[in-house]
């Protein structure tokens, strides 16, 4: 038995010491030096306070600021113990919705959203929710469709917030990989550096 | 579906198949022993376990050293996961788990499953990310790719008694083949935004006055292993479609190649070990078809889109996006599903549970057709070996010959051995699926009603007793009941599977290894990789298919008359 169990339990307590602790934490400490932004989570900070992450979407609500795509994530509801509320963008708990394509819950958001955009032609990422609830992007036709409400919010010509929108799209990376997007806490930021 | 999509589904394919061919060279040389750059590290570990990894183990002594390896690993992680709140790198305060789910998440880790039951950043501590799962993330990968090489020892030689020795190449591959790799791969995530750090959660607020909880933790490394050893368990819940855990389309990218350069790169160290590369290529031919064409079915359903959302005014410009990141695009989303469930990873840059009926029918399909297009690391190639011995029988039988593979005699013992271990999977899925459909306690996990509520069950049980991981996350999967069945799934489609299949490798090994002659069937051709698919669908799948008509092809039907639930 000795034969078996002795080098089981050498081999997983070396292990967990060699692949669990020590390569992790050096490979913590050489990340941190040679890329300290993203080892850190990409933070924004401005006037010296953490706005938020580059990668991560935050919920935007005003007229005067882009809206990011809808969020399924949730908070605990304090109400009501052991369930949870609508939180969008609660970067603590991600989330989606997890409907499914026949939920007849599904097609009632998504009508919703549909007649708060408009109605016609709504672009697919702002009528559905994100595979994380933090997406941090939009597509372009989604920021294009909301440059109205913001220019009259803000009193800025529609041209400008256009050229701004044109300014913050990313396009594919490397010219092939992915889709062209929109950062929407970047543009928002650009938004109110604007004057 | 675009021209432009199709070129990134061909360049990563393209990319992984040509560092499948160099990587197959070298992990047949560490697999020899002729890689020894680590040897004073190595030989403190045989010192320290009283090893001797000249000594040649037969299948019992190697499958016996292999399951005390991976008990010793479950109790590790068991008691990790509970005394969780009592140990240190705990900055957020998480509790120790419910013995239901410590149970329920150790079982998926040694299995190389990943099931997860709980969300990451809301559960668990750093320390047990890094010492417990990405511990179990190399020991299960390195199980798997062992064990694979026990089973090619046996179709290399002829009157072989002995396969290897198990904690050599247990060592080795950890050592060579898996920590290099995911250090080099971890560092290219921390370059394209992924966190590695020990501070805690950061408090950001918003601009318009809202707090933001950041979460942060070591996630870089482990993911890189979590994808390089088909683990697949997220380090945040939502897994790769997390921006912090997929940040850019090329993160992405990079994750489909890493878990899929491992097994495809095994097929050929298949062919390197029986020393006639072209059977290496033949497996790899087969592997690649059915990750195309599942490709192709998902990217061709969600491109489409939703009609029922299209009817009530959605663009149909970037198709179905519920459940989907903008980033990604539908292209690598579509090869992010069909890779990772082709190959047991279990990872996510899309949910699932809000594809499509048809797009959402390939992943279960895959993971039931055995885990074997191309498999998790090791676990892939031994599994499509079965498949190959039962195609060569079928073979046999029709012209009326001795079946023989790679001058092995295949008989009696192999193939019944074999459909044993290929019955292990519907039994273990239609069983369990079939028993949680009927009892009311089990059947309150579900969200969606109708069809696709059989199927979020029918996937659990797929997802687990495949070991993939992978989920319809609309079910609640922290109960009592699914956390102990979805585990014990899990230890039979891995254990139970194994046993049979290293029984074979021993019965292989002793056999003599005859010549080729004019009348042995080329397992190597075109007409061969034909026939393997054909019993890998035939075999495999067919026993699925009145599940998959109640669930996703009954809702695809219902869902284009208009139906919804």
């Amino acid at each position: 038995m000795n034969a078996i169990l002795r080098p089981a339990i050498a081999v997983v307590v070396l292990f967990t010491l060699l692949l669990g602790l020590a390569v992790p934490l050096a490979f913590t400490g050489v990340a941190g030096v040679i890329f300290p932004s993203q080892a850190g989570g990409s933070l924004i900070a401005r006037d010296g306070r953490v706005i938020g992450s580059a990668l991560l979407g935050q919920d935007f609500a005003s007229a005067r600021y882009f809206h990011p795509r809808p969020s399924a994530t949730t908070e605990p509801d304090p109400a009501n113990a052991g369930s949870t509320r609508a939180a969008p963008y609660n970067a603590a708990a991600s989330a989606a919705s997890q409907l499914g394509p026949s939920s007849a819950a599904l097609l009632e958001a998504v009508r919703q959203r549909v007649a708060a955009y408009g109605g016609v032609a709504v672009p697919a990422d702002a009528a559905t929710a994100s595979g994380s609830g933090l997406d941090p992007h939009i597509s372009a036709e989604n920021a294009a469709r909301q440059i109205p409400r913001v220019a009259e919010a803000r009193g800025l010509p529609e041209a400008r917030l256009a050229a701004l929108v044109a300014q913050h799209t990313e396009g594919r990376e490397l010219g092939l990989f992915g889709e062209p997007r929109v950062n929407v806490l970047r543009l928002n930021l650009a938004l109110d550096a604007l004057r | 579906m675009t021209a432009i999509g199709w070129a990134q589904i061909a360049l990563v394919l393209a990319a992984i198949v040509a560092a499948a061919i160099p990587l197959a060279r070298y992990i047949a040389a560490v697999a020899a022993g002729r890689v020894t750059f680590l040897a004073p590290l190595e030989r403190a570990i045989y010192a320290a376990g009283g090893i001797d990894p000249a000594r040649g183990m037969g299948w019992k002594a190697y499958t016996l050293a292999m399951l005390a390896a991976n008990l010793a690993g479950f109790l590790l992680l068991f008691s990790l996961l509970r005394l969780q709140g009592l140990l240190p790198l705990n900055p957020q305060g998480f509790d120790g788990l419910s013995p239901w789910l410590a149970f329920n998440t150790a079982i998926s880790f040694v299995t190389n499953t990943n099931w997860q039951a709980y969300s990451g950043e809301a559960a668990m501590s750093y320390l047990s990310q890094m010492a417990g799962l990405s511990v179990q993330n190399f020991l299960s990968a390195a199980t798997g790719i062992a064990l694979a090489l026990a089973l090619c020892r046996a179709f290399a030689g002829g009157g072989l008694k002995e396969l290897g020795n198990f904690w050599a190449d247990f060592v080795r591959m950890n050592l060579y083949v898996l920590l290099p790799l995911a250090i080099v791969v971890g560092l290219a995530f921390v370059a394209l935004g992924m966190p590695q750090t020990l501070a805690p959660y950061v408090e950001a607020t918003t601009l318009e006055g809202a707090t933001q909880t950041i979460p942060l933790g070591p996630a870089a490394f482990q993911i890189a292993i979590k994808h390089l050893g088909t683990n697949g368990g997220g380090f945040f819940g939502v897994n790769a479609a997390h921006p912090f855990e997929g940040p850019s389309a090329l993160a992405t990218s990079l994750q489909i190649w890493s878990h899929q350069v491992i097994p495809f790169a095994l097929a050929l160290v298949f062919g390197h070990m029986v020393r006639d590369s072209r059977q290496g290529w033949a497996l790899l031919a087969v592997m690649l078809a059915f990750v195309l064409a599942g490709t192709w079915i998902v990217y061709a359903s969600e491109a489409a889109g939703n009609p029922l959302h299209l009817a009530a005014g959605v663009s149909p410009a970037l198709g179905n996006m519920e459940g989907k990141e903008v980033r990604f695009g539908l292209a690598l989303g579509a090869l992010f599903v069909a890779t990772t469930t082709g190959a047991s990873c279990g990872a996510v840059n899309l949910m699932h549970d809000s594809l499509m009926p048809l797009a959402g029918l390939v992943p279960m399909f895959l993971i039931q057709l055995g885990e074997v297009l191309p498999g998790g690391v090791g676990s892939g190639l031994y599994g499509m070996l079965v498949f190959v011995l039962l195609a060569v029988f079928v073979a046999g039988l029709m012209v009326g010959r001795t079946p023989e593979y790679l001058g092995k005699k295949v008989q009696a013992r192999e193939i019944k051995l074999a459909m044993l271990a290929v019955l292990v999977l519907p039994a273990a899925i239609l069983g369990f699926t079939a028993i949680s459909l009927v009892l009311p306690f089990a059947t309150s996990s579900l969200q969606d009603a109708g069809p696709h509520g059989l199927s979020e069950m029918l996937y659990a049980f797929t997802s687990a007793a495949g070991n993939n991981g992978s989920a319809f996350g609309g079910l609640t999967a922290d109960t009592p009941w699914l956390n102990t069945t979805l585990g014990i799934a899990m230890a039979l489609g891995r254990f139970a599977y194994i046993v049979p299949m290293m029984a074979i490798a021993g019965s292989i090994a002793a056999k003599p290894k005859l010549a080729a002659s004019s009348g042995s069937f080329p397992t190597h051709g075109p007409l061969f990789v034909g026939l393997l698919a054909g019993v890998i669908l035939i075999l495999g799948g067919l026993q699925f298919m009145p599940a998959l008509a109640l669930g996703p092809i009954a809702e695809h039907f219902l869902l284009f008359a208009g139906k919804t639930f």
